[in-house]
């Protein structure tokens, strides 16, 4: 361990031909990647890129089907994530993963703590991560309880208990996403001091700045395999994109665009102006119009889905007003939103879509159901006649209005969530990634419904992390980057290219650390 | 850095208060019940009285340490009261049939913490509820209490006899017995092992995140069984307190305690969610609990039923203060 | 139709007939008598009837991932104020509403602080578990009160044809099984019980109904109390409805409703307080002395609740089903 930032040009971490099948799934397809001590790594693609999978099977939590993995040249597998950390690799995720009701010296050496005659010794274990404390040039009371420490300095936290481990390889996956700029500054900071130390640090982000601000060099993954490794300072943000998102730039198409041309309506059916909450989105204003589709686009974590849970009441605004056909609307939760006609398909289908133990029919009349309350059962036959209509217009199958919803596969599952709102007759339906991890068959049939609920008048804002999607079912396109709204691109010749230039655009005051 | 420096002082400012709060407020109801007394009554506020609260509740303080542990986790001990009973039973009929002293006492022990042992096995392995598999576990060992014998068996052993009445006198005018020892030995014992060995740092961590203990790395399912041991061996050792205290073994003794301790540690501050709460905050959950029932019965006037009514609307407050607590500090 | 989930509790009620018709060849017989029947069959059904009609709330309540353990409580509270009206020359229907009012707003109560407050259902409903039987011994004011009113004693011990007390389980069964089937009510508790957030994304009040259930299981503890005080013809706050609330919960798991809750069924309720009662007969008739009994019920609760496993299905059939987990189980989520 010692002598490996001696050879530092010997990689410590090199994983060959990596393959992980999940159940009919095979989420990672012979990707090599190598990691350097002293090098920060960023691991890019969009969701479901196979990211995570990596991870995972790198630090023990998955185990690949095919492929090796060598550890400081030798090969090695790991059954457990604890074999991995006593190897030497940490992870640090998203969320915190410690103890808030601990204090922060024991959350760094949770589980290693020193001992004398058999007792923690306390005075040692503060001592010892007053030291690690110290490593990453953090100054906080070892004896703190930690949740009372902001989110960024928990973050911090969690990379003094990796380095507890004395380790030679750091994950850091999407340790960024929710701190503001100074923390991100503070934990680069951090960043750097490690890799002067040789350890080799693996990160993932989402936010383009943040990789040119502090990797040496990249891997770019899409669809489970990989695209290849680049570096930083040879690759513009408009590569670096299009290889993520897999188009090849100058190839690019313009898409054919839905050609009807539609008159907006005089008064909007949403208006939000200044609307924004803290953390989750910066003030923007938008406006939508009846029959028309607005696309919503940005890379992951650019704040679409909390755009559309502010639009949607989910989520409480602090700042800005939001109103309906003119008229201002202070939500109360969803309830108040979807009195006025707005609904929203969410993202996370499993946790804030689908009832899993109910059955189709259930499923598709919950919100109709919902909004006439429990003493106004939706007829039966009107109920059957919904179902029936629905599950023929969306081909959902099986096409069993008695099966249970939990049996479906995904993309029917969403068609059925997508039905739901449907029969509710809303004047604005918001749309969060609704072809995600769907089959193409249905994905096109969703795309086609979006159209022709458009053309009946309805408005749709349309949120997908699929660019050629967006550009085409979209009238508008309105993009994010980093939490705030950025652009919006409107007008007939809207191509995936200028969408992907107005994401990739380099803001100069923006979020860019300044150091 | 200033925004890190800034975090430190406030953290000082605060750290005190918010992790120690609710058993400051639980000692603070203590000191005022017991106050009231001392006000009201003649002779309440001798060191006999005080003392007399831990005689009359050192079975509960045993109890109460052992339901710590596990609501420390988040989990639930129905079972406690009913394992205690078993234990006065298995305690009066071993020695009814001769066995010395020591083995009736192994024996009790030893059944205890299997009890406890195994529902932590079925929670742990099968996935199921602890709140329905110690229910199982009351209603096994109440049942088992009454499959060994219908009446109430007395103890006539010498060696139990003289551990139930002898005292100590330590200091002048205050009588302690054996029980208040051992209570207060387990005590200290739980504080040990729960602030200064590993598996105690663990049940705190797997009741803060028991998904980050488990990438952690921590034996987080070794612990969550290893607690329901722990309360199985409090019980049991709880009711050869309890054995002590009546001389006899009946399988309707301590019907109800398992409210009782529940009701002492939620007072005492620990929170049913998990992760938060201190041994000693049971213990002065448990006096304040003793405190009222002797303020009712220097009242005379009362009726004991107060007792329960008092529990309810302390545990209510309490309860209410935990939960606006947790909203502010989300 | 093994896998059907009543399978199990349908096996343990016919065992247990079974087995009382092995050991009293005339377990089955009913007679006909003055306009009454009369049999072990009757007897176990009437028996049951407050711990069914508890039962049937409690469904309810767990269904929408809650417990309520505070119905043996407000049972004692029902008896002691019906009887305590009754004794001091009130009407017996007047006392029975008065009463039945009060056990809705002690349901109101825990509703309140379950659905508002957002305090643990379990810790919600033990504090009036603990402090409803003592304000159960304050109003009989710790007296075990009798009452001779011929109306008040028909409800627990009176005929019509069967004993009114099951026609009133049932009828009650009945009604919330029409209520809740027939309009939306089971659906949204089911879809509320099942998942929370997208129930409140897709609108439905979540609050309102989980209010709803406890007030409705204060109901059904408050006639459950009436019958049981009114069939000994007495108010014992002390030992009226003592550990129902347990033998309710059982009913319940035992019925194939989850804990955690979502699907509830209320037929399987019913096979669970069937199951439950004929155990006690079962255990009386083979002269195991009637306290033991306890050891059974832990048995049949720890096998129905191992057999409804998941992890047991698992290990019985690991190539059947693998890789589908209950989504409710929670993932170490690590991404």
């Amino acid at each position: 361990m010692t002598d490996s930032s001696a050879q530092s040009t010997d990689p410590v971490v090199d994983m060959r031909g990596i393959t992980v099948d999940f159940p009919g799934v095979r989420a990672l397809s012979g990707v090599d990647f190598r990691l350097l001590p002293g090098e920060v790594h960023a691991l890019m693609g969009e969701n479901g890129a196979g990211k995570s999978t990596l991870i995972k099977a790198l630090t023990g939590v998955h185990r690949p089907t095919w492929g090796e993995i060598l550890l400081h040249g030798e090969p090695v597998e790991f059954a457990v994530p604890a074999q991995a950390q006593n190897a030497g690799i940490s992870t640090v995720y998203q969320e915190v993963n410690l103890c808030p009701n601990l204090s922060v010296a024991e959350n760094i050496l949770l589980g290693r703590e020193p001992r004398r005659l058999g007792a923690i010794d306390g005075r040692a274990c503060r001592a010892r991560a007053a030291g690690l404390l110290e490593r990453i040039g953090l100054s906080i009371d070892p004896g703190s309880a930690l949740d009372s420490h902001p989110i960024a300095v928990q973050q911090l936290v969690a990379i003094a208990r990796a380095l507890a481990v004395d380790a030679r390889v750091l994950v850091l996956d999407e340790p960024t996403s929710s701190l503001d700029t100074d923390e991100v500054a503070e934990l680069f900071r951090i960043m750097r001091v490690l890799r002067e130390e040789g350890v080799a640090i693996l990160f993932v982000s989402h936010f383009l700045e943040q990789v040119y601000e502090i990797a040496d060099r990249m891997t770019v993954l899409r669809n489970g395999s990989l695209v290849g490794e680049y570096l930083p300072e040879r690759t513009d943000r408009l590569e670096l994109v299009s290889l993520m998102l897999g188009r090849e730039l100058g190839t690019l198409e313009d898409v054919e665009r839905r050609s009807e041309e539609r008159k907006p309506g005089t008064a909007p059916v949403l208006t939000a102006s200044g609307l924004g909450r803290a953390g989750a989105i910066a003030p923007f204003d938008l406006e939508i119009h009846a029959g028309e589709v607005v696309g919503l686009a940005g890379l992951l974590g650019s704040g679409r889905t909390e755009m559309a849970r502010l639009l949607f009441g989910a989520d409480r605004a602090d700042t800005g007003t939001l109103s309906t056909d003119g008229r201002a609307v202070r939500p109360r939760g969803p309830r108040s939103m979807i009195a006025r006609g707005v609904a929203l398909c969410s993202e996370d289908r499993k946790a804030e879509g689908l009832i899993a133990d109910l059955t189709v029919r259930d499923n598709l009349v919950l919100a109709l159901q919902a909004a006439r309350g429990w003493m106004r059962p939706v007829p039966r036959r009107m109920a059957d006649a919904l179902v029936d209509e629905y599950i023929e217009m969306l081909d959902i199958r099986p096409a069993d209005p008695g099966a249970v919803m939990s049996t479906l596969s995904g993309g029917n599952q969403q068609k059925v969530l997508l039905a739901r709102w449907l029969v509710t007759r809303p004047r604005l339906l918001i749309l969060d990634e609704p072809t995600r991890g769907i089959d193409v068959g249905a994905k096109a049939q969703i795309q086609k419904v979006v159209a022709d609920l458009a053309a009946d008048g309805m408005a749709v804002l349309f949120i997908s992390a699929e660019l050629e999607e967006v550009v085409r079912v979209s009238d508008r396109v309105v993009v994010l980057r980093d939490r705030r709204k950025t652009a919006e691109l409107d007008g007939d010749g809207i191509t995936v290219d200028d969408v992907m230039s107005a994401i990739a655009a380099h803001d100069e005051q923006g979020t860019a650390v300044a150091s | 850095m200033n925004v890190l420096d800034l975090a430190r002082v406030r953290n000082r400012v605060e750290r005190v208060p918010r992790r120690f709060l609710p058993v400051i407020a639980t000692f603070l109801v203590f000191v005022l019940t017991f106050g009231t007394g001392a006000v009201r009554y003649d002779g309440f506020a001798s060191p006999q009285v005080m003392t007399n609260l831990f005689v009359d509740n050192a079975f509960l303080i045993v109890l109460a340490v052992g339901m710590t542990f596990v609501i420390l986790t988040g989990g639930i001990d129905l079972s406690v009261g009913a394992v205690a009973a078993l234990s006065t039973m298995i305690a009066a009929a071993t020695l009814e049939a001769g066995w010395p002293p020591l083995a009736s006492v192994s024996a009790v022990l030893v059944s205890g913490t299997a009890l406890g042992l195994l529902m932590g096995l079925v929670i742990h392995f099968f996935d199921v509820q602890p709140f329905i598999v110690t229910l199982a576990g009351m209603f096994l060992a109440r049942g088992l209490c009454f499959l060994i014998s219908v009446e109430s068996v007395s103890i006539t052993d010498p060696v139990f006899r003289t551990m139930a009445t002898g005292t100590i006198t330590p200091v002048e005018g205050v009588t302690l017995t054996y029980s208040v020892l051992i209570a207060l030995a387990v005590v200290l014992v739980a504080v040990y092992v729960l602030h200064l060995t590993r598996f105690g740092r663990t049940v705190y961590a797997v009741g803060g995140s028991e998904s980050s203990a488990r990438l952690m790395g921590l034996p987080a399912g070794r612990v969550q069984v290893g607690v329901y041991a722990v309360s199985g061996f409090c019980s049991a050792l709880g009711g050869l307190l309890f054995s002590l205290y009546m001389l006899s073994g009946y399988g309707l003794h301590a019907v109800g305690m398992e409210l009782d301790v529940i009701a002492a540690v939620v007072i005492g501050g620990t929170l049913l969610t998990g992760g938060t709460g201190y041994v000693v905050g049971s213990v002065t959950g448990v006096l304040v609990l003793g405190t009222v029932q002797t303020l009712i019965s220097f009242e005379g006037t009362l009726s004991s039923w107060w007792t329960k009514i008092v529990i309810g609307v302390l545990l209510l407050v309490f309860v209410i203060f935990q939960r606006l607590m947790m909203r502010r500090a989300t | 139709m093994i896998r059907h989930r009543l399978f199990w509790p349908i096996v343990a009620l016919v065992a247990l007939l079974a087995l009382n018709t092995a050991v009293n060849p005339s377990f089955l017989e009913i007679r006909f008598q003055d306009g009454h029947l009369y049999g072990s069959v009757v007897d176990i059904l009437r028996n049951g009837a407050p711990t069914l009609l508890i039962a049937v709330g409690m469904t309810l309540v767990i269904a929408t991932r809650g417990i309520d353990l505070s119905v043996g409580a407000i049972a004692a509270i029902a008896g002691a104020i019906a009887c305590t009206w009754i004794v001091s020359g009130g009407g017996a229907l007047t006392g029975m509403l008065l009463a039945l009012c009060v056990c809705v707003l002690l349901g109101l109560w825990n509703g309140f602080l379950v659905s508002v407050l957002g305090i643990q259902p379990i810790i919600a409903t033990l504090v009036l578990m603990t402090a409803g039987r003592g304000g159960a011994m304050l109003i009989t004011e710790g007296q075990i009160i009798t009452v001779d009113d011929p109306l008040y004693s028909r409800i627990g011990a009176g005929f019509l044809v069967l004993p009114i007390a099951i026609l009133i389980s049932l009828g009650v069964l009945l009604a919330v099984a029409a209520l809740t089937r027939g309009t939306a009510l089971g659906m949204l508790v089911e879809s509320v019980g099942t998942n929370p957030r997208a129930s409140r994304l897709a609108g439905v009040r979540s609050r309102t109904i989980v209010w709803t259930v406890y007030v409705f299981s204060g109901l059904c503890a408050g006639l459950a109390g009436l019958m049981i005080s009114s069939n000994v013809n007495a108010a014992d706050a002390n030992s009226a409805g003592l550990w129902i609330e347990m033998d309710a919960i059982l009913a319940v798991v035992i019925g194939g409703t989850l804990l955690a809750g979502g699907r509830y069924s209320l037929s399987g309720t019913l096979v669970g307080a069937l199951v439950i009662q004929s155990l006690t007969t079962t255990v009386y008739s083979i002269g195991v002395p009637p306290n033991a009994i306890l050891v059974f019920k832990a048995v049949v609760v720890i096998a129905v609740c191992l057999l409804q496993s998941p992890r047991t299905s698992a290990l019985l059939r690991p190539r059947r089903r693998a890789g589908t987990t209950d989504p409710r189980t929670p993932e170490v989520t690590a991404a």
